[in-house]
């Protein structure tokens, strides 16, 4: 144990890897409290695929790749939007088809200039080598914009997610916020999807505010719930990438998995209380 | 008393079809005003027009001084995604204070009380820390009318409040607003497809059928032709 302590403390690529990870653990989870409750889970993971394309495309013609994904991904996010909002395609088939042709332009951009390298297999899955200096110091900036944001923003949030007729007829503009909760999420998922891969990331946003709306009742105490498992999870799930050598993405996601299932048994458990207490008392 | 809100030949309408023309009528302090009408009639529209979401066509919309600087209290339908929002009534409540916080990021103590007081007021002060989502249907509705009048207590605009609940719950429901009319003096536009307890409730009718057919006071409604066909159409009906 004291091994993974000191190894993120002396290598380098491992501490950013750490740092960024766990930022970014806590803003997806911040965010998908709301994604999750809006019924947006899905744009998280069709956004992940765009953000695939997008890196891709620009790794090919030699270009930054999150200078030029993070953009083209708040466009997608956008566009995601507005289309929930349309009568002309349902939404569920519009996110299929923008996640699998961006997979497949990002495929053919990597074919056509690299070959299928591990390059592509890390942008998939994820890794923790894939940061360098500049992405760790611009994820950091912007992942400290989107938590300042959020808890400037938090109450506005929780009214325009809990019932937009009402926000709007307090004079809210729900369609500000609904166009910056689009920008955060992009942001965090280009940040993210390096380390995670662009399979697993939305994983990241789903599953902490899933668990703790299967503990908590309160708005406020699911936020803070699932800010602070997700960084559990990501801190756990590291570790085991780093002393079983699996891709830290998947052992992240696996992690999740087992709070989900643990969140469930202690909702049927208080369940089960809840309706002893009530019948004793009937 | 003075005119909280005057309609003056006003149409509303979207990207300019129009859906409900020359509307016509005023409602002073603690009024009671049922708005009827078929579905499709326009009921909804002139509903977004007063709350200020779509702007008049034609005509003019006046709201007094005091409804200008805060907001309209508002019950709007319930959503599918209420039904399991974690959220306690408490925070629900003090959401509706969310127009006097204006830029600052949480809530002062006063605008706490704020909600405090108008949860008593509907007798919900007992369930200030339960989850939402565990509460009954009318129960649910009483914290999202105490969450309207922390916009304002001057006017409530409902809609179909009575939607999806039980007889009981229902009349129950009528009574609250009833005397959150008398006792506290808050006008009321209600919209609703219950005309009979409409019209046992209300001062005024406004029935609309994407124009103005009738608006006076309840007794005259039943007088009138349309007020009378209505009626017994849904007397026929049951």
């Amino acid at each position: 144990m004291s091994g993974f302590w000191y190894d993120v403390f002396t290598y380098g690529f491992l501490g950013r890897a750490f740092l960024v990870g766990c930022l970014v653990s806590l803003c997806s989870s911040l965010l998908g409290v709301i994604l999750v409750l809006k019924r947006y889970s899905m744009i998280g993971d069709g956004l992940s695929h765009v953000s695939f394309g997008a890196l891709s495309v620009a790794v090919a013609l030699g270009f930054a790749p999150l200078k030029i994904s993070i953009p083209v991904v708040i466009l997608a996010a956008f566009f995601l939007l507005r289309i929930r909002n349309s009568k002309r395609i349902k939404s569920d088939a519009a996110i299929a088809v923008i996640s699998s042709s961006s997979l497949a332009i990002g495929v053919i951009a990597t074919s056509l200039s690299t070959g299928m390298t591990t390059d592509v297999c890390s942008y998939m899955f994820g890794s923790v080598l894939a940061m360098n200096q500049e992405d760790v110091v611009l994820s950091i900036l912007l992942s400290v914009v989107v938590l300042l944001l959020f808890i400037l923003c938090y109450h506005k949030i929780f009214a325009v997610t809990f019932d937009e007729s009402f926000a709007c007829a307090t004079g809210v503009n729900v369609g500000f916020y609904n166009l910056l909760l689009a920008i955060l999420t992009a942001i965090t998922i280009v940040l993210g999807m390096r380390m995670m891969g662009a399979m697993l990331i939305s994983s990241l946003i789903i599953f902490p505010a899933l668990t703790s709306m299967r503990v908590f009742k309160s708005f406020k105490m699911v936020t803070i719930s699932s800010g602070i498992l997700s960084v559990i999870c990501f801190v756990l799930g590291m570790m085991g990438s780093y002393f079983y050598s699996i891709p830290v993405g998947a052992s992240v996601v696996v992690i999740n998995l087992c709070f989900l299932l643990v969140g469930f048994l202690i909702e049927s458990i208080k369940n089960k209380k809840q309706l002893r207490s009530s019948i004793k008392l009937g | 008393m003075n005119e909280l809100l005057t309609c003056n030949n006003v149409s509303f309408g979207y990207e300019n079809i129009i859906a409900i023309s020359e509307v016509s009528f005023s409602l002073k302090e603690g009024e009671y005003l049922c708005v009827v009408g078929e579905n499709g009639s326009g009921k909804s529209t002139l509903m977004k027009g007063l709350l200020g979401l779509l702007k008049p066509l034609k005509g003019e919309l006046v709201l007094d001084e005091a409804l200008q600087k805060s907001s309209i209290g508002y019950l709007p339908q319930q959503t599918d995604l209420q039904k399991d929002f974690p959220a306690t009534v408490f925070e629900v409540v003090l959401s509706g204070c969310l127009k006097q916080r204006g830029l600052l990021p949480f809530y002062s103590k006063k605008q706490k009380e704020t909600a405090m007081k108008n949860l008593k007021r509907l007798g919900m002060e007992d369930f200030k820390s339960r989850p939402y989502k565990e509460l009954s249907g009318g129960q649910q509705q009483r914290v999202l009318i105490a969450r309207a009048l922390c916009a304002t207590d001057r006017l409530l605009i409902l809609d179909e409040p009575v939607t999806g609940l039980d007889p009981a719950a229902t009349m129950e429901l009528y009574e609250l607003i009833k005397r959150l009319n008398q006792k506290y003096q808050v006008a009321i536009i209600m919209v609703t497809h219950d005309i009979k307890s409409a019209v046992n409730q209300a001062d005024l009718v406004l029935h609309l059928g994407q124009t103005q057919l009738f608006f006076g006071n309840v007794e005259e409604y039943k007088q009138s032709e349309i007020g009378n066909s209505f009626l017994n159409l849904g007397k026929g009906g049951k």
